[in-house]
């Protein structure tokens, strides 16, 4: 358990930020200029604040140097010694578990590189190792796909995946990749001009319709876990979920195994009746739990499905033109393809 | 090849090489520290060392050398106290030489020495500090090799500097056959007697051919180190 508080000025701007961070992932997301990276350096005792209060498992980092806080802090430019080859760089901070980091994150093949050689995904999976090989009792992970292209954030992403499930010390990700978040992080602190506005669990904060205004229709809705029940010939994968059985596109997955499906609040049609003659794949019968009108053409409508929750972005004309009010019983119609699958793990 | 100069002149060119070596082997270190203070510092009186270290570069040389010559001179306070101390005398013999070779040629090594250590990326150094590496470490392992061609542009010219000086050293320890003069020195004693021409052009080619060597040495020296890193 990871605990801080952190209070900062800068000219006109001010940080003030507090929040409790678990084992595993916790997301810091917020558009930039938000305090996102200033927070994980004043974790990180790089950044001189007015006040930062860094707990770690009980014991207080604050009069800890910054090279004694054993941290392993991954940043967004790599930051790899560029008079070191990539093994004197995994090696710098220690050779904690040197083998296993370097089969996990595959880079037997560049151990005699030097990093002016190396794309940008291997330099970030180097700086990952690195980072790791320094028996870190924290991890702080700043924006580190974001310099990657697609395929680069495809080739690193796994490996955060791997890390995430093996590791169980209290993970810091900077990101303003919502795509990111949902597939890594299992918490999230959400800032907005230096305060956190939102905080907790991915799933309750994603679903909950008070979060609209800082993430967007587009960054809010469900992320749904479930279990690979199937997959079809055509190449789609089936999961069922607490909201009920969802085809995904592609084949994802071994067959018993858990993926997590995020349904974005725009994504999301509703219908009075039982949708006939549609192309889409997924429709769930749902109960209308709250229906919460913005300031601009949109409601969010939180609706029940099964034992889980899901959101959904419709305008107000439509609001009213289906006549929606709470405990109505309606049909919840999500397309396949809008499910992209990068969203799909 | 012996004929080409006189005896004189050998003795002022092995005792300028003597003088330019000494003085960059002591000011090197003490640069390399006022160079980082300077570049990574934020201490008060940065402002005022800046100042101070880059005096001789503006000052006249003539000035240097009576300032040195007060301080450093047999009664002056700091040569006293190298006497009592270390034995070691300023006034008049080859060591002033090279202390005043040192003082001049020190803002120039300096500059050298801050520029390439401003250019090494600080985000690296910092990525050093979340591995846990501490000051010296960082400065042992990242700072220093990294800054290595600007070091060692920094030692050239220093070095070229003291092999040239001329105003301070004369002002400070005199012009002393085989004592204190040096190269320059003895250009500019040749230019004065008659028929000794010859002999100062060659001392002037001389100096020349030592100052390329030095650039071109130093020039490969720092390919090297790119060539290793980019490789």
């Amino acid at each position: 358990m990871l605990q801080v508080r952190i209070l900062k000025s800068f000219g006109d701007f001010t940080l003030d930020a507090a929040f409790d961070a678990p084992a595993g992932i916790t997301a810091i997301f917020g558009p930039s200029g938000s305090g996102k990276t200033s927070v994980i350096r004043a974790v990180a005792g790089l950044l001189a604040c007015e006040t930062a209060n860094v707990v770690l498992s009980g014991t207080s980092l604050d009069r800890t140097a910054p090279n004694k806080r054993k941290i392993g802090y991954v940043f967004q430019d790599a930051r790899l010694f560029p008079n070191m080859n990539v093994l004197k760089n995994l090696r710098y901070g220690g050779t904690h578990d040197e083998d296993a980091v370097i089969a996990v994150l595959g880079l037997s093949d560049l151990l005699d590189r030097f990093p002016a050689s190396l794309s940008g995904g291997e330099k970030q999976r180097v700086s990952l190792g690195r980072a790791l090989m320094s028996a870190p009792e924290m991890l702080l992970l700043d924006e580190p796909l974001s310099a990657l292209d697609g395929p680069r954030k495809a080739e690193v992403l796994p490996y955060l995946e791997v890390l995430r499930d093996q590791t169980d010390i209290p993970i810091l990700y900077v990101s303003h990749d919502m795509s990111e978040v949902a597939r890594l992080a299992r918490h999230i602190v959400v800032l907005d001009q230096g305060k956190v506005v939102l905080a907790g669990p991915l799933e309750d904060i994603l679903a909950d319709p008070a979060a609209v205004p800082f993430l967007g229709a587009q960054d809010t809705g469900s992320v749904l876990t479930g279990r690979v029940v199937g997959h079809s010939d055509d190449g789609l994968t089936k999961i069922e979920t607490g909201a009920g059985p969802l085809w995904v596109p592609g084949p994802l997955g071994r067959s018993g195994g858990y993926l997590r499906v995020r349904i974005p609040s725009q994504d999301v049609i509703l219908s009075r009746s039982a949708p006939v003659g549609m192309s889409a794949l997924n429709v769930l019968s749902v109960t209308i739990t709250a229906l919460e009108r913005g300031g601009q053409a949109g409601v969010i409508v939180t609706l029940k499905a099964g034992n889980d929750r899901l959101l959904a972005r419709i305008t107000k004309r439509s609001c009213d033109a289906l006549n929606l009010v709470e405990g109505m019983q309606v049909f919840a119609i999500l397309k396949a393809t809008a499910i992209a699958p990068d969203d799909v793990v | 090849m012996t004929d080409w100069l006189g005896p004189n002149e050998w003795t002022a060119l092995l005792l300028s090489l003597k003088v330019a070596f000494w003085a960059t082997v002591f000011s090197l270190p003490v640069g390399f520290v006022v160079a980082y203070a300077l570049a990574r510092g934020q201490f008060f009186g940065r402002g005022a060392l800046n100042v101070l270290v880059h005096l001789p570069l503006v000052m006249p040389p003539v000035v240097t050398g009576y300032l040195l010559l007060l301080g450093f001179g047999r009664t002056g306070p700091l040569g006293a106290v190298f006497e009592d101390l270390f034995g070691l005398i300023f006034a008049f013999r080859w060591t002033g030489a090279a202390l005043a070779a040192a003082i001049m040629g020190f803002p120039l090594m300096v500059r050298a020495m801050r520029l390439s250590i401003e250019a090494v990326d600080a985000g690296l150094e910092e990525a050093a500090t979340t591995l846990g590496a501490s000051r010296l470490r960082i400065l042992r392992t990242i700072t220093v090799p990294l800054a290595w061609p600007g070091i060692l542009a920094g030692a050239v010219l220093g070095f070229a500097k003291g092999m040239g000086e001329f105003g301070a050293t004369v002002t400070f320890v005199s012009n002393i056959p085989g004592q204190t003069q040096t190269l320059a020195l003895s250009i500019d004693t040749l230019l004065e007697i008659p028929g000794g021409e010859p002999l100062a052009l060659r001392l002037a080619i001389v100096s020349i051919a030592i100052a390329a060597v030095a650039l071109i040495l130093s020039e490969m020296l720092a390919q090297r180190v790119t060539n290793r890193r980019t490789g």
